[in-house]
């Protein structure tokens, strides 16, 4: 009997199969319509701790070097020096090949501030290597000194506030929403 | 079309002229139309597969170029017309270059017999369905030929797996064909038409149960023969990366497309003429250019939905290997054609001039089988319950 079998299984698995795929013909298709027809911009719906292009806030880096340290492909070049009369650490220099970054996130988790953090931005195509380097100091700044007790310059709190929070999330993926 | 040429020589524009260059001329410009109307439906049938899949898949489809998309197509041909048409150094050049005009030239002869309307017909052969049957294996050889000119392995054994499966499939739809023919009596496609009537229980479909199954006998082995999916293994891109069309490009590559999405509507419209009662329509007006547009519509409409079907089988099936091709073919199709032959054949002794109350019973069990179709769907839906998106634009 088991011709008859394949007979009548192929027409009901068939008839099966069709009512599927008949019923997609009213469900919503799910393509996001990237880059022009979407309602809100895709940067809005990624999570705070995406690992999109690498930004960095120099009203609190202290620089003092982790990221640099902790870049396994030397993407970030820093210039910090100490200023004699002043004892306070002047930026010269902040660089990051965002050609040459790999996204791997090791410069933000030892960062004391959260100054370098990944940003849920992605578009980075440019036409050449060179406009990839992004320079953050145009020129000598002093660099970020942290105090006791809470932040009290209106400027820099939120900035730091957010900065730490980031940190914190990164630190503890476990416990992100 | 033979009257309107006469009317032509006969006092019309070609009034005077010779009369073998008139009808030259009659006949060039049929074809001329005929043409471009197979471009436009395969153009618009490739860009509504596109959409229709997408829409199977929960994708949206192509819907950049023009309105929704709609002019995909002559975008996608732009750019197969503007590209370089290579031929392998390898390859034999003559064949190579020649064979996809053999395979377009076997789908588009169809065409000067498919009844578009109760006048609208280039040809009302009294041979229409053999020589449909004929000329489609034309395309065989086009393919064949492509596959070995190509010198490559993947396009020979496509080549050789196409000729394999129409020559194989060429039997049941043959069957098919014959069980319709059994009750005209006529081979005629315009007679085939005139034997059933508007009304649904007096489309061939339903007339008995024997034509139902013939039915799907003939369209199974039709979408084998025009190559398609689930039967798609001459060009399965799985194993054979394009199969015989592998080493074209172009134009070339274009036109065995055009073919491809060409045959579909010949499926559908072969499918409408012999089964769904053509261009049967309700006597409403008297007009007779409305009444030929009508017929137009109708029969468009029909053999459009059998190649909706066919699209949405598309979506649906995954292709078949070799060995079960052949196994379908051979075992199942060929022996259940012959059988149900035999039952048509009883049936038509039993009842020569059909039999109203199994008309009806058949209509009535189609409409059932659809409404219990429409219950899966409405389980399926029930049960995934998904976002519903009801426009088929997006």
């Amino acid at each position: 009997m088991g011709y008859f079998q394949n007979i009548k299984d192929t027409i009901t698995t068939i008839f099966e199969g069709m009512a599927i795929t008949a019923s997609h013909f009213v469900r919503k298709p799910y393509t996001v319509q990237y880059p022009d027809r979407i309602d809100i911009r895709i940067q809005d719906t990624l999570p705070f701790r995406y690992r999109g292009l690498l930004d960095v806030d120099l009203e609190i880096c202290t620089g003092c070097l982790a990221c640099e340290r902790a870049c396994p492909i030397d993407c970030i070049v820093i210039d910090a020096d100490k200023n004699k009369k002043t004892k306070e650490m002047v930026l010269k220099r902040f660089d990051i090949d965002l050609a040459k970054c790999m996204y791997c996130g090791l410069c933000s988790e030892p960062c004391p501030t959260g100054s370098i953090h990944h940003t849920p931005e992605f578009e980075g195509a440019d036409y050449s290597l060179e406009s990839l380097v992004r320079r953050y100091v145009k020129a000598p700044i002093p660099a970020y000194k942290p105090i006791k007790g809470p932040e009290t310059d209106p400027e820099v709190a939120p900035i730091l506030s957010r900065g730490l929070k980031y940190l914190d999330e990164f630190a503890t993926p476990g416990d992100s929403k | 079309m033979r009257k309107f040429a006469d009317s032509l020589l006969n006092g019309g524009i070609f009034d005077g002229m010779p009369i073998e260059l008139g009808y030259v001329l009659v006949v060039a410009f049929f074809a001329f139309v005929l043409l471009n109307f197979i471009m436009l439906v395969a153009g618009v049938t490739s860009w509504l597969e596109r959409r229709v899949w997408g829409r199977i898949q929960s994708r949206i489809g192509p819907n950049r170029v023009g309105p929704q998309g709609t002019i995909q197509w002559l975008a996608d041909g732009l750019k197969n017309i503007m590209k370089e048409d290579i031929i392998p150094e390898e390859a034999d050049a003559p064949l190579f270059k020649i064979a996809p005009y053999l395979a377009m030239m076997g789908f588009f002869a169809t065409f000067a017999v498919i009844p578009f309307g109760d006048g609208l017909v280039v040809a009302d052969l009294d041979v229409g369905l053999l020589y449909i049957t004929a000329v489609t294996a034309l395309v065989v050889v086009g393919v064949l030929m492509a596959g070995w000119a190509s010198n490559n392995k993947w396009a020979l054994l496509g080549g050789i797996r196409s000729a394999a499966q129409i020559i194989s499939y060429e039997i049941p739809a043959g069957l098919g064909v014959i069980t319709v023919v059994l009750f005209t009596g006529s081979l005629s496609m315009q007679s085939i038409i005139r034997a059933q009537g508007w009304e649904p229980w007096n489309w061939f479909m339903f007339d008995n149960p024997f034509l139902f199954v013939a039915f799907f006998l003939f369209f199974v082995s039709a979408l084998a023969e025009g190559n398609r999916t689930p039967f798609d293994l001459p060009e399965a891109e799985s194993e054979l990366v394009a199969g015989a069309f592998t080493e074209y490009s172009g134009l070339r590559n274009l036109l065995f497309f055009l073919v491809e999405w060409g045959n579909l509507y010949v499926i559908g419209a072969l499918c409408a003429t012999m089964f769904l009662g053509g261009w049967q329509i309700p006597p409403v007006t008297e007009n007779p250019f409305l009444l030929g547009l009508l017929q137009f519509i109708t029969f468009f409409a029909k053999s459009y939905f059998i190649v909706f079907v066919a699209m949405w089988i598309r979506g649906t099936l995954p292709r078949v290997r070799v060995d079960q091709l052949m196994t379908l073919c051979w075992k199942y199709l060929t022996p259940i054609a012959f059988v149900n032959l035999l039952g048509a054949m009883i049936w038509f002794i039993v009842f020569p001039h059909g039999f109203l109350p199994m008309r009806i019973a058949m209509v009535l069990i189609g409409g059932g089988i659809f409404l219990y179709f429409l219950s899966r769907v409405m389980f399926h839906l029930r049960r995934a319950k998904p976002e519903m998106h009801l426009s088929p634009l997006a």
